[in-house]
């Protein structure tokens, strides 16, 4: 067995060398930037993909189009949704089209295999949605740096709020898998501190959305309110489903905001009154809000949701970090610096990163309400990540 | 196709020729690319055993390729390697013993029942991972580091040289094969064979037909496990997907894809998966199309033509004068 | 767990039952009569979803969406069997599943590219959007009892049509013996088509049904593909009533299981079907 030792000053030298960029060659500096996107562009979370696409291409061609100066390259893999090629296809990206740095991904099963490959090549890596906990936590990494939330980040700003809204006794309701684990972990941190009593955490295999079973459990069950996890299409059912067992209306439901994003054209008149904590909302009354989503509908002809901002702020903290090197990519010392200390200036509000290279930032209170998001209040305000078992700053 | 003609061996040679100067001509990158092909070539050849020789159509052989890799998750601890002499074994007797467990409870069916229990079989094995936190849950689990080879303290190789496990890959795909060859032409391949073709007149015949079923099922799973372990090494992340409905069906695949039977055609049809997917994803754009965004149309597409045109796949092709066997089998044997 | 509660799950279960046997019906004669594996089943559903969308969004009425969307279903599955199933019933069970399974391929991107990835709604018909109250708090909506309703109606329509007409019995004739029943003169060819159309039929209004309930979303097909081939095995491979059987068997493992046994949930189902075929391995009721 190789010793200790060796494999000590191994990894050591591995991360040293990831972050200064030994690992990567070295390219001519009038070359353009290659900025590689791994997203879902085909299957569940493909609508997902595109919004992070077009969030991230805005805020880069706002700021001129260009990186430090330089141009921009761009390549695309489909990473499917398919955590079992998510390395094959980060490698394609890092080692084929050997980009300066890669912007990826939704899933956070994909996630991981992209983190492996960050943490071995030492590839930039700009995480635009995945919320698994361990990327900026345990296995946090120099030049990986995530500019959506964590995965227990919406959640921790809820159970404040139910509490102070006379909610005491919740239920619980999620897929049991790590993402629905790991909102738990956000809710019931909160929840409990802020005096509340979790009566049951019901939980229902993944990607199962036969909910009538767990309803009527939770109706059985008499609780104040009831939290849940769910997104896209099955959080559209939940919503219906829960409205059509009469439970809307006796027992309010909340949720993490992505109960709401980008359902509510077919949830309808059922997600009115749903109340949930995200780290961004469409009706957020700031100007500069405003024009960013004004901006965005004219440009792609749609309206924007979290995952849009999220790939913007991505591009402007690529913008930030880009600039302050100057285009130089490789001083990477310089470019984790700059990115580590940029105050980003995003639609959801001025937001920075924490020591583990997440974001710190306000969770926002919202209520469904004719088929949008809208603001009533701020649940947290500059609420980070624990970024727990981090060995950096 | 069982014997292979003298042109498809000669084109294999030239294969093995050019798998053994590749890294020195390819990147760094499509070496790797051809080891991971490899690994899933040793998986088709495991199933091809099942399939191709034995008959058995089984929907959830990516089981014991998953378990494999999550042996070798669990044996490695968090900080150091650990020694591949005694973790490789383990993992692939590991798999042997599921499959064998398993293959137990569902040998005993036929045709498409077969088929079907397997796939739940491999389900349950998918949810156990999945669901339990444990064993790694939804999100997987780290290997850290590439197992050691060492002898007397010694290295004697370093897996972490992409260069080195690219041989080491090629030289158990090769011996995998042989291994296999020589086992097609034994008396018990030739059992299975006769099984494969009418199960009923073997069974006249005085052969124990669920023994054999049951040892081709178990080592089948054994070598599905050999796969699956060195995918564990090469990629460092094992996820429950590696054993899922997909990966199964895409192994299926790359069994007919080959020309099932003589273990070639499961190597063949494993790299023209590989490349084919490759290439469909990297199509350009065409004016206002993006071909490579839709590559799943193109996929789906190839597959059709292929079970329209090519069901003895791409070796079949090659040699269509060749002794054939029955194409469909009694309805009988199916239930 | 109270009475009324056990009564209400029941009622979730045979619920949830009925709509997996509307789709296991087509899967199962598909597979009973013509020997065919189709594994993109699940695709025929998410057809019925997206033509429930966009019908209902085109005509205003989901009465119409649903006349409209069998119409549609059923010519689709005519010329898919025309042009390509039927040159396989003869063919091994390994070729089926690599077809059935590069059309799911297919499918998926022939609607990603029609209809887009987004999730949509389609509204519940105002005259069956009420709930009726059960308990103090939970109520039943209306619309998942005139799902379980159709799904009957449909299950006694089959029943009939198979043992009660000349049709059904041509059709049982050929599952038997098919080159016997075409020399005794029936159209063979036509029955399949027939039989195939039905089957993409019924998965289709399972669908079409479904979407106000369910939601419009990628994928959705293959969520429902295995549960489909669970119910279809247990039950019996071509048997109609050994379909609903089980339907209603997994619809009560399911439903229970989440509430009894959440940490198992995911496993049950196939944990059931395992010890059903280890009991009886061709199914709980022969053809």
């Amino acid at each position: 067995m190789t010793s200790r030792r060796l494999v000590l000053t191994r990894s050591a030298a591995l991360i040293g060398a990831a972050s200064t960029g030994l690992l990567l060659p070295a390219r001519a500096q009038g070359a353009k930037i290659r900025v590689g996107l791994m997203l879902p562009y085909t299957g569940t979370f493909a609508q997902l993909g595109v919004a992070i696409e077009n969030g991230f291409r805005m805020a880069i061609d706002e700021q001129g189009g260009k990186l430090g100066g330089r141009e921009i390259e761009y390549f695309k893999v489909d990473d499917e949704s398919e955590p079992a090629k998510g390395i094959e296809n980060a490698t394609k990206l890092v080692q084929r089209d050997k980009v300066d740095v890669l912007v990826g991904t939704v899933h956070s099963g994909v996630q991981m295999g992209i983190h492996k490959v960050a943490r071995d090549s030492g590839v930039l890596n700009l995480i635009p949605n995945a919320g698994v906990h361990i990327a900026t936590r345990g296995q946090c990494a120099p030049n990986v740096f995530r500019t959506s939330f964590s995965n227990s980040q919406p959640t921790r700003a809820l159970g404040a709020a139910m509490v102070a809204k006379g909610h005491k006794k919740a239920v619980w309701i999620t897929w049991k898998y790590a993402a629905g684990d790991e909102a738990f972990e956000g809710f019931k941190e909160s929840y409990t501190a802020a005096g509340g009593t979790i009566v049951k955490e019901l939980g229902l295999p993944f990607p199962n959305v036969e909910f009538q079973a767990l309803l009527t459990e939770v109706a059985a069950l008499k609780p104040d309110a009831v939290a849940c996890f769910f997104a896209g299409g099955a959080g559209a059912k939940f919503m219906k489903d829960y409205a059509a067992s009469g439970l809307k209306g006796k027992i309010p439901l909340y949720g993490s905001g992505f109960l709401t994003e980008g359902v509510l054209d077919a949830a309808g008149p059922a997600a009115d009154g749903v109340m949930t904590t995200l780290h961004y909302g469409d009706g957020i009354e700031t100007p500069r809000n405003k024009a960013f989503r004004l901006a965005y509908a004219k440009t792609f002809k749609m309206q924007p949701d979290v995952y849009a901002v999220q790939g913007y702020d991505s591009g402007l903290l690529m913008v930030q970090g880009a600039n302050a090197v100057k285009g130089d990519l490789s001083n990477k010392a310089a470019l984790y610096k700059a990115m580590e200390s940029a105050t980003i200036d995003s639609p959801r509000g001025k937001w920075t990163m924490s020591k583990s290279h997440n974001p710190v930032q306000d969770i926002y209170l919202r209520v469904v309400e004719n088929k949008e998001n809208k603001v009533i209040g701020v649940a947290a305000k500059a609420l980070a990540d624990s970024g727990a078992g981090c060995k950096m700053g | 196709m069982e014997v292979l003609p003298r042109g498809v061996r000669v084109a294999l040679g030239l294969g093995l020729a050019a798998l053994l100067v590749f890294p020195f001509v390819g990147s760094d990158f499509y070496a790797q690319m051809v080891t991971r092909m490899m690994i899933l070539a040793i998986l088709a050849m495991s199933l091809d055993l099942l399939q191709g020789v034995a008959g058995l159509v089984s929907l959830g052989h990516a089981a014991f390729f998953g378990l494999a890799g999550y042996a070798l998750a669990f044996l490695t601890p968090q900080g150091e390697p650990v020694g591949l002499w005694w973790t490789l074994p383990l993992a692939v007797l590991g798999s042997g013993l599921a499959a064998l467990v398993i293959g137990f409870f569902v040998v005993r069916t036929h045709g498409i029942y077969f088929i079907m229990v397997t796939m739940a079989f491999a389900q349950m094995v998918y949810f156990l991972f999945f669901d339990n936190k444990a064993l790694g849950g939804s999100d997987g689990l780290y290997i850290n580091f590439r197992p050691g080879a060492e002898i007397a303290g010694r290295t004697v190789f370093d897996l972490d040289s992409p260069l080195t496990l690219y041989y080491f890959t090629l030289a158990l795909m090769l011996l995998v094969y042989f291994f296999l060859r020589r086992l097609l032409w034994s008396p018990f391949g030739r059992a299975l064979a006769g099984i494969r073709v009418n199960e009923h007149r073997m069974r006249a015949m005085g052969f124990g037909t669920f023994g054999y079923k049951l040892s081709a099922f178990t080592l089948a799973g054994a070598l599905a496990g050999l796969a699956g372990y060195l995918w564990g090494v090469q990629s460092g992340y094992i996820n429950p997907e590696l054993m899922g409905f997909h990966m199964s069906a895409n192994a299926i695949m790359m069994v007919i894809l080959g020309g099932m039977g003589n273990f070639a055609g499961a190597i063949v049809g494993a790299f023209t998966l590989e490349t084919v997917l490759h290439l469909l994803k990297d199509l350009p754009q065409l004016g206002s199309v993006n071909l490579g965004k839709h590559w799943q149309l193109w996929m789906g597409s190839f597959i059709v033509l292929v079970v329209l045109f090519a069901s003895r796949g791409v070796l079949g092709l090659l040699q269509p004068s060749v002794r054939v066997e029955p194409a469909s089998e009694d309805r009988s044997q199916h239930g | 767990m109270d009475l009324p509660t056990f009564l209400i799950q029941l009622l979730n279960s045979v619920q949830y039952g009925l709509l997996l046997f509307m789709l296991a019906a087509g899967l199962t004669l598909i597979f009973g009569i013509m020997g065919v594996v189709n594994l993109a089943h699940g695709s025929f559903y998410m057809l019925g979803a997206y033509l429930a969308y966009a019908l209902s969004a085109l005509f205003g009425s989901l009465t119409l969406a649903i006349i409209g969307g069998v119409g549609i279903a059923v010519a689709f599955g005519l010329g898919l069997e025309w042009l390509l199933f039927r040159h396989f019933y003869r063919r091994d069970h390994l070729d089926q599943v690599l077809l059935t399974f590069g059309l799911i391929y297919v499918f998926e991107e022939l609607r990603s590219i029609l209809w887009g990835d987004d999730v949509h709604g389609v509204p519940v018909p105002d005259l069956l959007a009420a709930s009726i109250p059960l308990t103090d708090n939970l109520s039943y909506p209306v619309y998942r009892l005139f799902m379980a309703g159709l799904c009957i109606a449909l299950a006694l329509g089959l029943y009939l049509l198979i043992s009660k007409t000349r049709l059904g019995m041509k059709i049982r004739a050929g599952a038997f013996n098919r080159d016997m029943a075409e020399a005794l003169g029936i159209n063979i060819k036509r029955i399949h088509a027939l039989v195939f159309a039905l089957g993409v039929g019924l998965a289709a209004v399972a669908g079409i049904i479904a979407a106000p309930v369910s939601s419009v979303y990628p994928n959705m097909g293959s969520q429902v593909l295995i549960m489909c081939f669970v119910v279809v095995v247990i039950g019996g491979i071509g048997s109609v009533r050994g379909a609903l059987i089980s339907a209603l068997l997994v619809g009560l493992v399911d439903t229970f299981g989440k509430v009894l046994l959440p940490q198992a949930a995911g496993m049950l189902v196939y944990i059931l079907m395992a010890a059903v075929l280890l009991w009886k391995p061709e199914g709980l009721f022969k053809q």
